[in-house]
């Protein structure tokens, strides 16, 4: 029980304490004598200016927000589908799979401009590349979630006298739980920055036009306070990943317990 | 012959030239084999001879390679709703709680989870399981686990359980004291049993006839009655009869020749 609460404030104090560190060493080098506030502003003037200008990064921070999350839910809702239709059989996989992955290659700097022009300024080519960035971890952790089922307990439910859809819904799919929340996370470290990155091809607001301004305009103070608030945004829906875990399978958490002490 | 006469005559599950391989790896072999209604049948063989593959064509999660199976003289139909099988790791689901694992045979067959709960309730406190409805399995002890997994083969009301190494994973004494649990349990409700074991002392500890499997690929090298009294209890370990079965059979298995080729 002590080590676990010691593990844990190891495990906050660290990054802190590195953060803390970083942050120390650029205001150091950046107020003694650094290339200049154009180039490298000091965090505490990246801290006044974006609290400064607050209102407005908030302003942006909405619809970067707003085509993440919706284009997150769009990701959840293909990922899910492709894994079912890859998990069908083994031909499908063979068939469907290397598309899937021509489709992680292509080059989004191409891709980005190709969707406004296709679908305009407004919130669907963000959403379409949200979802294009992030579907790929959740589908094949879905997949490998599938497989990881344990024969025996096939075996036991086709005894049952068990479908092909009740062997999913019973045991394939809770198996891939654990699996899906672990793609889950690396998909979303992703689905802000796309978001952002779409909004840099063509948008009238959000973070990524703000930076674009910003940059346009020399405020690498405001283009840096932009980028903390993105990297909040995606800690904060990181973080959120876990209390949903939490709550849709409180089970795994006590099983890893059960599983680590003795 | 009157249908009473008949009931007498068949046997609950038989099994006539079995034969299953898997591409080249041939793993059973001309197998045959016979339960009656009430009886305890104990298959014993060496570890990798084929018998987890066995019931896994009884419960036709495999079809066999030929030959046929019956229960109650009409052939296993292939949703084989006869059979309840309690798979040689315990399989609890980790993710459901005690209670709903119990369920998941019912629920299967359609039954509504809170009237699954009903009839898995009474059997609960039987099965040493009372104050663990809702834990999760892996919360429980290795004894617990196997009863668990018992209780969950047994509430489907299936004509006959096959029971695939039940306390194979179990510590010594825990494992006496489940077999000893277990025979408790047939005397009350005398179940058709098949139970796979390599463990002699257990086979004649719990069978009224045992089935010796040779090697991969495993064909029936002995069938032995075990004549000893019921209900039976620890100390007859000891009883001559029991001694002289177990040393027949370990004679069996030590000198069965490898039919694979290999030693
Ligand atoms: N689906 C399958 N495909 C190919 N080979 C299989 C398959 N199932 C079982 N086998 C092989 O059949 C042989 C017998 O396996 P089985 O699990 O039936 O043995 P067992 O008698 O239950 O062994 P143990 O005592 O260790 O449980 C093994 O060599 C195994 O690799
Ligand atoms: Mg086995």
């Amino acid at each position: 029980m002590r080590a676990i609460a010691k593990d844990r404030v190891a495990g906050t104090l660290g990054p802190l304490l590195v953060i803390a560190l970083f942050l120390v060493g650029w205001q150091w080098y950046a107020t003694h004598g650094g290339p200049g506030n154009d180039v490298l502003p000091p965090p505490s003037r990246v801290w006044e200016q974006g609290w400064a200008a607050h209102a407005d990064l908030w302003a942006n921070a909405i619809p970067t927000l707003r085509a993440t999350l919706i284009g997150f839910a769009l990701s959840l809702l293909i990922g899910f589908l492709l894994s079912v239709i890859v998990d069908s059989s083994r031909l499908v996989r063979r068939s469907v799979m290397p598309v899937l992955v021509v489709s992680q290659t292509l080059p989004l700097i191409v891709i980005a401009p190709l969707m406004i022009l296709w679908f305009g300024f407004e919130l669907m080519p963000k959403v379409l590349i949200v979802a294009l960035v992030t579907f790929f971890p959740i589908t094949v952790s879905l997949v490998e979630g599938y497989a990881s089922a344990d024969r025996d307990a096939e075996t036991l439910l086709r005894s049952m006298g068990a479908g092909r859809m009740r062997i999913f819904r019973s045991l394939r799919f809770p198996s891939a739980m654990p699996y899906f929340f672990a793609g889950l996370r690396i998909a979303i470290t992703y689905a802000v920055v796309a978001a952002i990155f779409a909004e840099y091809a063509g948008a009238s607001e959000g973070l990524g036009i703000y930076m674009q301004l910003a940059k346009n305009s020399f405020r690498t103070d405001l283009v840096l306070a932009a980028v903390a608030v993105s990297a909040l945004l995606t800690l904060i829906l990181f973080g959120f990943t876990y209390v949903v875990e939490r709550l849709t399978i409180p089970w795994l958490r006590l099983y890893r317990r059960a599983q680590a002490s003795p | 012959m009157s249908a009473e006469e008949n009931s007498i005559v068949t046997p609950r599950v038989a099994v006539n030239d079995l034969n299953q391989s898997f591409g080249e790896l041939e793993v059973l072999r001309g197998l045959s084999l016979h339960a009656n209604r009430g009886e305890f049948v104990t298959i014993l063989g060496p570890s990798g001879s084929g018998k987890s593959t066995f019931f896994s064509v009884l419960t036709g999660a495999t079809t066999p390679t030929s030959g046929d199976i019956l229960v109650d003289g009409s052939p296993l139909s292939a949703s084989g709703d006869h059979l309840a099988f309690m798979p040689q790791k315990d399989a609890l689901f980790p993710w459901r709680r005690v209670l709903d694992n119990l369920t998941l045979g019912l629920e299967v067959q359609g039954v509504k989870r809170a009237q699954a709960r009903e009839r898995v309730r009474p059997l609960v406190p039987v099965f040493g399981l009372e104050g663990f409805e809702d834990a999760y399995p892996f919360e429980l002890s290795g004894g617990m686990r196997q009863r668990a997994a018992l209780l969950r083969t047994v509430v489907q009301e299936r004509d006959v359980l096959l029971l695939d190494e039940p306390f194979g994973a179990l510590d010594a004494l825990t494992r006496t004291q489940m077999q000893a649990w277990l025979e408790k349990m047939w005397e009350e409700f005398r179940w058709t049993v098949l139970l796979i074991t390599h463990d002699v002392r257990e086979a004649v500890f719990l069978s009224d006839r045992i089935y010796v499997f040779s090697q991969r690929p495993a064909t029936v090298v002995a069938e032995i009655d075990v004549p000893l009294p019921r209900p039976r209890t620890i100390d007859m370990v000891t009883d001559p009869i029991f001694a002289g079965i177990e040393a027949k059979l370990l004679k069996i298995l030590l000198e069965n020749p490898d039919m694979s080729g290999e030693m």
